[in-house]
């Protein structure tokens, strides 16, 4: 992007102060290096954002941003009810709660090298990965109202998982105010055998080791060390999530239509907060967080299973659970806002009441994905609050996926992996190829950017051993 | 991913835009048109009929477990009537890349250019 159409307040922050339709300036925090790179697309939509009605303070967008659907993936939105205030499904994105959830195992890489090939075998084999794979769990009727009111607490009384997870995901690992009803039966369907199942695309489940410490503090009250290996899943809400999705953007563009309401992009489509449409997507759309805790949390018990065969001494305890692709209602000064994040992790500061006591002091850990060959990272809220406590999710792409796989073979991608000791599994090479490491763009600098800029403060690199993808 | 159907006809166009989403998850050509379904939709516009297509498409691909490689569509006065054949997933033979988990209305547009119909969107994946 031309730099010039910014107002530059900082080294990381630049404002594209309001004008025309704009009801409140918009803010990037990124690198210059990173404002250039960006899509021109990301000034439109994060401009089209703040002309939402009742937005408050700003239309952000993290170092990560890039063109998404309506609002910019990386986009941070809060809006008040009582200012006529809406809520957008594009604001929330098609994966919804799609996230990150961090577990320690208890073992250093030396312990784990030795079997590394059996556990990237034993990974593969018992956790349901790619296009047409299902879960051994069928869920339907009353029970599926149950996992979507419960989510990951649903789970674990379930006897997938442990009492104490609940007590590092989100929200407990229970959305309050879902609502059962307010999703389709379309949307029940295509997720009645999609209960414990990865998914494909950009979704992993990674063995990793720490291979950095930047904060040593934090990172012990984390329990992360130098050597540590630790387990990461992403994933999100499945078929039941992108179905809510497609179902209520429809509805909202259409009802805008009705209303004689125009939107700048179709994908804006959105409704007041208390409108009868706002009310039902909140809590359809609170029933898919549900359904991505209960999801990640299934998951994580065939892992367990998966690591108690074959390294006996290993524990997995959670570490942390955190969703990017949301909306939520937060308390920020005397308001409560309801917060829009796409592509974006929630990063409240050290003392804040949501973050658990046991971590509290140290700030909420956020969890940023990188791609397969290169390092995911572990950061922690800081005290600034900017941009609502957010941050960004990942590094995004830097290469369209038909260009990645017209680039690389994934038969190719696989082998210089595995000659850096990375071990990949998956049933498509097609799908290794698009996924390639330089398809993505450079996550260290998305990641040292949103320490730079006060989003989260940077505690551990953790770099993969073993790559389960869709 | 951006996918865009070209025809002489509107429905033609639909069609072939349908082909180019199930070539974003395999090759067309492995995908075998053997078992047939209906899908029907209706929409107050031609924009909003193209993406109900596709994400009636969408739907079927996911709670059947199938890909498809041929389509049949006739629109009459905002309604759509259509066959896609295909098969079920089989992962070995199509090395399915990617699922798709909507279609949005980025980039969306219906429309005659140069005497060709046009249709196309982005789809999230």
């Amino acid at each position: 992007m031309d730099l010039d159409l910014f107002k530059r307040k900082s080294a990381y922050e630049w404002e594209i102060p309001p004008h025309g339709e704009m009801r409140v300036p918009a803010i990037v925090y990124a690198s210059e290096a990173l404002v250039r790179e960006m899509d021109h697309k990301v000034y439109d939509q994060a401009v089209n954002v703040a002309m939402l009605p009742g937005i408050v303070k700003a239309s952000y967008a993290m170092p990560d941003a890039h063109w998404g659907y309506g609002f910019p993936i990386g986009g941070v939105a809060a809006f008040d009810p009582d200012e006529g205030g809406v809520i957008s499904a594009g604001g929330v994105g098609f994966d919804i709660s799609c996230g990150v959830r961090c577990l320690h195992t208890g073992m250093k890489r030396i312990d784990v090298m030795g079997v590394q090939k059996a556990l990237a075998d034993a990974l593969y084999s018992r956790v349901p990965v790619g296009v047409g794979s299902t879960g051994s769990i069928y869920l339907e009727g009353a029970e599926m109202d149950a996992m979507l009111a419960g989510g990951a607490r649903w789970a674990v009384e379930k006897g997938w998982g442990f009492r104490e997870d609940l007590e590092r995901i989100e929200e407990h690992g229970q959305m309050h105010g879902a609502e059962p009803d307010q999703v389709s039966e379309h949307a029940k369907q295509r997720q009645s055998e999609e209960m414990g199942t990865l998914g494909s695309g950009n979704h992993y489940l990674e063995v990793q080791e720490v291979t950095a410490v930047f904060d040593a503090a934090i990172a012990r009250a984390f329990g992360l060390e130098m050597g540590d290996v630790v387990v990461m899943i992403h994933c999100g809400s499945r078929g039941l999530g992108h179905q809510i999705g497609t179902e209520f953007l429809k509805q909202m563009a259409t009802m805008a239509g009705q209303r004689g309401i125009r939107l700048p992009d179709r994908e804006l489509a959105c409704a007041p907060i208390t409108s009868d449409i706002g009310k039902r997507y909140l809590g359809a759309m609170r029933a898919a967080i549900n359904c991505a805790l209960a999801n990640r949390q299934i998951l994580t018990h065939l892992v367990r299973g998966v690591f108690s065969d074959i390294l006996r001494q290993s524990r997995l305890t959670l570490l942390y659970d955190v969703s990017h692709n949301t909306c939520k209602v937060e308390e920020h000064g005397t308001r409560k806002l309801y917060v829009h994040r796409k592509g974006a992790t929630r990063a409240f500061g050290p003392g804040h009441p949501e973050v658990p006591e046991s971590l509290r002091a140290a700030g909420q850990p956020v969890l940023i994905g990188g791609s397969m060959g290169t390092g995911s990272y572990v950061l922690a809220g800081t005290a600034r609050s900017l941009a609502f406590s957010s941050a960004c999710h990942g590094a995004g792409r830097a290469m369209s996926r038909h260009q990645a796989s017209r680039t690389w073979n994934g038969r190719q991608v696989v082998d210089q992996l595995a000659a850096r000791g990375i071990l990949i599994r998956s049933p498509s090479m097609r799908g290794v190829a698009e996924e390639s490491p330089q398809a993505y763009k450079d996550v260290t600098a998305v990641v040292d950017a949103a320490d730079a800029a006060g989003l989260a403060r940077k505690v551990a690199r953790l770099e993969p051993l073993i790559c389960i993808k869709g | 991913m951006g996918v865009r159907g070209v025809g002489s006809t509107k429905a033609e166009a639909f069609e072939q835009a349908a082909l180019a989403m199930t070539a974003i998850v395999s090759d067309l050509a492995v995908v075998d048109p053997r078992k047939m379904l209906r899908v029907e939709c209706e929409a107050p516009d031609d924009e909003l009929l193209f993406v109900d297509w596709l994400n009636s498409l969408i739907y079927e691909m996911s709670t059947r477990k199938m890909l498809f490689s041929r389509f049949s569509v006739r629109l009459n006065d905002g309604r759509l009537d259509g066959e896609a054949w295909g098969e079920r997933v089989d992962r070995l033979r199509h090395q399915p890349a990617v699922e798709i988990k909507g279609a949005t209305y980025t980039s969306l547009r219906v429309a005659q250019d140069n005497g060709q119909w046009i249709a196309q969107t982005v789809v999230d994946v």
